[in-house]
C-alpha cells in the first residue's frame, strides 16, 4: 500500500529559527496517525505546511503520489485535504448549518446566471446540501442546534461543528489540530468514539493532540516531534517504550 | 424549517413592495416624488454595494466612479450619438464589470486594505477623467440626459400616462418604476446572499482561512462580487442619469463614493433592508439639516460620529436587536 | 530648460515634505491601531487656519504656531478618546466611517469659526524669493524642508531612544503581549493620534504660506498624504517619507511638463502601478499570517 501523505526532508524556517527541521514521515491510507510533542515543538506549522497555509522552506509533501508543495489551501481542499484548527475557524456571520454547508463547496456547481435568477436547479441542490449538512451535524453529535447561529453554540460543540464542517467536503484525509483541548471527560470520551467513526468511513485521520491517553487508545502510528524534529516514530506499543520518548517526557 | 429563510426573505421583499405601495398616500407634490424616485435608485445601488461591503467585508472608496461611469456613458452615447438607452445601459454595465475586473482581480489577491487605496485612485480617475473631458462630458457643468426609453415607449417625469384607465403623471410612473427596480435589486442580492456563492462571500468575511480550507477560491470569489457590485452601481448610474435629465461630474466624485459606503455602514453592514434605510436616511438628512444653514455641515458629522459610536453595527440591526429584547422581556413578564 | 527643472523640482520637493509629514500621521495610527484616519487632513488645516488667526489677534509668530500645534495636539486625542475608544469593539469599516465623520464635524466648526473664504499667512521670513540655478524659489520652501527633516529626525530618536516610543512600537506589533509587560494600551493610543495631530498641524503651518489655507484643504492633503503612505507601503516609516517625496515630485513635474489638469490624476495611478507591481508599496513590510 503507498502512502497517502509523504513527507520527505520538511524544513520551515522563521525568520532564522527553525520550527520545523529535516522531518520525514507517511501517513498510510485509513489509519489514525497522531502528532504529539511537547508545546513549540512544531506541531501546527507542520499541519499548517500539509494543508498549504505555509509554504515550507525546504522539502517535499507529497499526496496521493502527487507533489502538493506550494498549493493552494483550496487546490488541496480538491484533493481532498480538510482540516480544523487550534484556535477555532468559524464563520461567527453565519448559522451553524450554513457553516458546515459551506464544507460541501467544493460539491456544489455554483453557476453564476441560476444562482442570480434562483432557478430551480440550484434550490434542488441547495436542498440536498442542506439534508447532507444536517445528517453531518447529527452525525458529530450538534443535532441541537440546526436552527442556531453559530454565535449561539458552546465551545465543545462549536469544536464539533468545525469537524462536521470538515467532513462536509467528503475528504480523503481529514486533520484535527487538539481536537480535545478545552473539552470535558464526557466530551473528550465523546469526540473519541467520534473519530473512530471517521475512521470506520475509511477517511484517514491526523491528530495532533496533548491528551494521551486518548492519542495512545485510538493511534495506529504516533510521530513525537521535539523542537521540530522527528523524536521517534512508530504504534503506541513502540512510543511507549521509546527511551528517547521517556527521557522528552519525563525531563530526564 | 428550512424555508425560514426564504420565508423571511420574502416577508422582506412583501413589506417594501408595500412600502413603495403606500408611499404615494404620504407624498403630496411632485418633489416628494423625486426625492423619493432618488432614494430608490440611490438605495438599489447600495444594495449592491453592500454585497462587496458588509457580506464579503472588502471597502470599496470608489463607487461613485462606476456609479459615474454608468450615468456618463449612458448620457454621452444616448444624447450625442442617438444610441438607445437600453442597449447602452446593458453596455456601460459590462463595460464597468471588465474595469472592475481588471482592477480587483490582481489586488483581490493581497490581504488588508489594499481594495480601498486601488478603489479610492480608480474612482479619483474616472471622476478627473469627467471633469477634464469636457468637450464630451461638459465638464463641471454637466450635461443634459434624454429620458429613457424602451421600445419607442418614453418614460418622462414630463409625460403623461394612461395606465388601466388611470391618469399618471410622469414623475408618478418613474417612481414606481424605480420601487420595481429597487425590488429587483433586492431580490437579486438576496438570491446571492443565499446561495453557494454567497455562502462563500460571507465565509471570506468570518474566517478566511476557513474559507480556503473548505476549497473557496477566496481571490475569485471576491472579484466577482466586486464585479457585481460595481455592475449594480454602473446599471443604477445609467438609470439615474436619464432620471434626472441632468449630471455633473459630482456623482463620480470622491464625496460621493463616501456617501454610499456611509449608507452601507449607517443602515447596518450584511443587513439589505439596513442599507435602504441607511440610504433613505443619509439622502434626507441634509435636507432636514439644510435649515440650520451654516451649522449643517457640522451636525451631519457629529450625527454620523455619534450614531456610528453607539450603534456601530448600524441603524436597523441595532433597532431589530432592541426589539427583540424587548419582545423576550415581554414573554418573560407574561409568564411570570 | 534647468532652470524650469530646478524650479518644478523644487516645488515637487516642497509639497512631498508635506504629504510625506500627513503620511507619517497616518503609518503612525495605523500601525498602532489599524484604523486609516480619514481626519488626518484636518489636522494641516487646524495648524495653518489657528495660526492665522492668532497671528490676527496680534500674538508673535512663534506663539502663535506652537498654540495651533498644541490645539490640534488636543483635538487629536480628543479624536481618540471620544470618538475610537468608545467603539473599539466596531468593524474596521465602522472606525473608518466615524473618522470620516470626524473630519466632516471638524470641517464644519472650522466653516463656522473662520468662514469659507481663503486665508493668507505670512512668510516665517522675508518675502524675498531666493535664486538658485536660475529657478525662482520661494523663501518659504525653506523652512517647509528644514522643519519637515527636523521632525523626521525627532521622530526617529523618539521611538529608538525613549521609552514612551518603544512602547508605541511594542503596542503596533503585538497588543496583547504589550499590555502583558505593562504598557498602557490605551494611552499609546491616545499618544499616537496626538503625534500624527502634532505632524499634520506643523506641516499644514509651514505650507500655509505657500498654499493660503482655507476651512477645506483638509479633504484633499489628507488624501494626498494617504496615496504617499500607500505607494510607500501602508505601515512603513520610510515609505511614509519616501512616498511622499516621490509623489509631490511627480506632480510637480506632470503638472509642469504634461497638464496641470491631469496631476491628480498622475498621483492616482501610481498607486495603481504600485499595486500591481510591487503590491507591498515601496517599502511595505511582508506579514506571516498566523492561523
Amino acid at each position: 500500500m503507498s502512502a497517502l501523505i509523504d513527507v520527505k526532508g520538511l524544513d520551515k524556517a522563521f525568520g532564522g529559527v527553525n520550527a520545523v527541521e529535516g522531518l520525514s514521515f507517511s501517513v498510510d491510507a485509513g489509519q489514525i496517525y497522531s502528532v504529539i510533542g511537547p508545546n513549540g515543538a512544531g506541531k501546527t506549522t507542520l499541519f499548517n505546511l500539509i494543508t498549504g497555509i505555509y509554504t515550507p522552506t525546504k522539502g517535499e509533501i507529497h499526496l496521493n503520489g502527487e507533489s502538493v508543495v506550494g498549493m493552494e489551501p483550496n487546490k488541496l481542499a480538491e484533493r481532498g485535504m480538510s482540516r480544523t484548527f487550534q484556535q477555532m475557524q468559524i464563520c461567527m456571520n453565519m448559522t451553524a448549518l450554513e457553516n458546515v454547508m459551506l464544507g460541501r463547496h467544493l460539491q456544489l456547481k455554483s453557476n453564476l446566471l441560476t444562482t442570480l435568477l434562483r432557478l430551480p436547479s440550484l434550490l434542488k441542490d441547495e436542498e440536498d446540501c442542506r439534508d447532507h449538512a444536517i445528517e453531518l451535524m447529527k452525525f458529530v453529535g450538534c443535532g441541537e442546534y440546526i436552527e442556531s447561529d453559530a454565535s449561539a453554540m458552546s465551545y465543545g460543540a462549536l469544536k464539533r461543528l468545525e469537524i462536521a464542517r470538515a467532513l462536509a467536503a467528503d475528504p480523503k484525509v481529514i486533520l484535527l489540530d487538539e481536537p480535545a483541548a478545552g473539552l470535558n471527560g464526557t466530551e473528550t470520551a465523546a469526540l473519541e468514539a467520534l473519530i473512530k467513526k471517521i475512521a470506520a468511513q475509511g477517511i484517514t485521520v491526523v491528530l495532533v493532540e496533548h491528551d494521551m491517553k486518548l492519542v495512545m487508545g485510538i493511534s495506529n502510528r504516533l510521530l513525537v516531534l521535539n523542537y521540530g524534529r522527528k523524536l521517534a516514530e512508530g504504534t503506541p506499543e513502540e512510543i511507549r517504550n521509546n527511551p528517547d520518548v521517556i527521557a522528552a517526557y519525563l525531563g530526564g | 424549517m428550512l424555508n425560514s429563510f426564504m420565508q423571511m426573505r420574502l416577508k422582506g421583499l412583501v413589506i417594501l413592495a408595500v412600502i413603495i405601495l403606500i408611499l404615494p398616500l404620504f407624498m403630496s407634490n411632485p418633489f416628494h416624488y423625486d426625492m423619493a424616485t432618488q432614494i430608490a435608485i440611490i438605495a438599489a445601488t447600495v444594495v449592491g454595494l453592500n454585497l462587496l461591503v458588509g457580506y464579503a467585508g472588502q471597502i470599496s472608496l470608489g463607487h461613485a466612479g462606476f456609479f459615474g461611469i454608468g450615468a456618463y456613458f449612458s448620457a454621452v452615447m444616448t444624447s450625442n450619438y442617438d444610441w438607445p438607452p437600453l442597449p447602452t445601459l446593458l453596455l456601460a454595465a459590462a463595460l464597468v464589470g471588465v474595469i472592475a475586473w481588471i482592477v480587483g482581480r490582481p489586488i483581490l489577491k493581497l490581504k488588508g486594505h489594499y481594495l480601498s487605496m486601488a478603489t479610492l485612485a480608480v474612482g479619483f480617475i474616472i471622476a478627473i477623467i469627467i471633469n477634464n473631458e469636457g468637450w464630451i462630458t461638459g465638464g463641471p457643468d454637466g450635461m443634459p440626459v434624454p429620458s429613457f426609453s424602451v421600445f419607442g415607449w418614453e418614460l418622462s417625469s414630463f409625460n403623461q400616462y394612461s395606465f388601466l384607465g388611470m391618469e399618471v403623471n410622469g414623475y408618478k410612473a418613474w417612481y414606481f418604476f424605480a420601487g420595481l427596480l429597487l425590488l429587483l435589486a433586492v431580490w437579486v442580492a438576496q438570491n446571492i446572499i443565499d446561495s453557494p456563492i454567497g455562502r462563500a462571500l460571507r465565509s471570506v468575511h468570518g474566517s478566511e482561512v476557513a474559507a480556503r480550507v473548505v476549497g473557496v477560491d477566496t481571490a475569485r470569489y471576491k472579484s466577482l462580487v466586486f464585479v457585481i457590485s460595481a455592475v449594480y452601481a454602473s446599471l443604477m448610474g445609467s438609470f439615474y442619469a436619464h432620471f434626472t435629465g441632468f449630471i455633473t461630474p459630482h456623482i463620480a466624485s470622491f464625496e460621493h463614493s463616501i456617501v454610499l459606503i456611509t449608507m452601507v455602514v449607517l443602515g447596518g453592514m450584511a443587513s439589505t433592508f439596513g442599507v435602504i434605510l441607511g440610504a433613505a436616511v443619509l439622502k434626507l438628512l441634509p435636507q432636514v439639516l439644510a435649515d440650520f444653514q451654516e451649522l449643517e455641515m457640522m451636525m451631519f458629522g457629529l450625527i454620523l460620529m455619534l450614531t456610528m459610536i453607539f450603534m456601530p453595527k448600524g441603524l436597523l440591526p441595532t433597532a431589530q436587536k432592541l426589539l427583540k429584547k424587548k419582545m423576550s422581556r415581554k414573554k418573560v413578564e407574561e409568564q411570570a | 530648460m534647468f532652470a524650469e527643472f530646478i524650479q518644478y523640482l523644487f516645488t515637487g520637493i516642497t509639497i512631498g515634505a508635506t504629504y510625506a509629514l500627513v503620511a507619517l500621521g497616518f503609518t503612525l495610527i495605523y500601525n498602532a491601531s489599524h484604523v486609516i484616519n480619514f481626519a488626518q487632513g484636518e489636522f494641516l488645516m487646524i495648524g495653518g487656519m489657528a495660526t492665522v488667526s492668532l497671528l490676527g489677534m496680534g500674538f508673535p509668530m512663534p506663539v502663535a504656531i506652537v498654540l495651533a500645534v498644541m490645539l490640534a495636539g488636543i483635538i487629536g486625542v480628543a479624536l481618540q478618546r471620544f470618538a475610537i475608544a468608545p467603539a473599539k469593539q466596531a468593524d474596521v469599516v465602522t472606525l473608518i466611517i466615524i473618522t470620516i465623520g470626524a473630519s466632516i464635524f471638524i470641517r464644519g466648526i472650522a466653516q463656522l469659526v473662520w468662514g469659507k473664504e481663503y486665508h493668507v499667512m505670512p512668510n516665517f521670513s522675508s518675502d524675498e524669493p531666493i535664486r538658485l540655478f536660475g529657478a525662482v524659489l520661494n523663501s518659504q520652501s525653506f523652512w517647509v524642508l528644514g522643519i519637515g527633516a527636523l521632525l523626521v529626525v525627532a521622530l526617529v530618536l523618539f521611538f529608538t531612544r525613549t521609552l514612551m516610543g518603544k512602547a508605541i512600537l511594542a503596542t503596533s506589533m503585538n497588543k496583547d503581549a504589550a499590555r502583558l509587560v505593562g504598557i498602557r494600551t490605551q494611552m499609546v493610543l491616545m499618544l499616537a493620534f496626538m503625534l500624527s495631530a502634532l505632524l499634520g498641524s506643523m506641516a499644514g503651518v509651514t505650507v500655509a504660506p505657500i498654499t493660503f489655507t482655507a476651512y477645506d484643504i483638509g479633504i484633499m492633503l489628507g488624501l494626498k498624504g494617504f496615496v504617499a503612505a500607500a505607494l510607500g507601503g501602508l505601515g512603513s516609516g520610510v515609505g511614509a517619507v519616501v512616498g511622499g517625496l516621490l509623489l509631490g515630485v511627480v506632480e510637480a513635474m506632470t503638472a509642469g511638463y504634461i497638464s496641470s489638469d491631469y496631476k491628480d490624476a498622475v498621483a492616482f495611478s501610481m498607486i495603481l502601478l504600485v499595486l500591481f507591481f510591487m503590491p507591498r508599496g515601496l517599502f511595505g513590510s511582508r506579514v506571516v499570517e498566523r492561523v
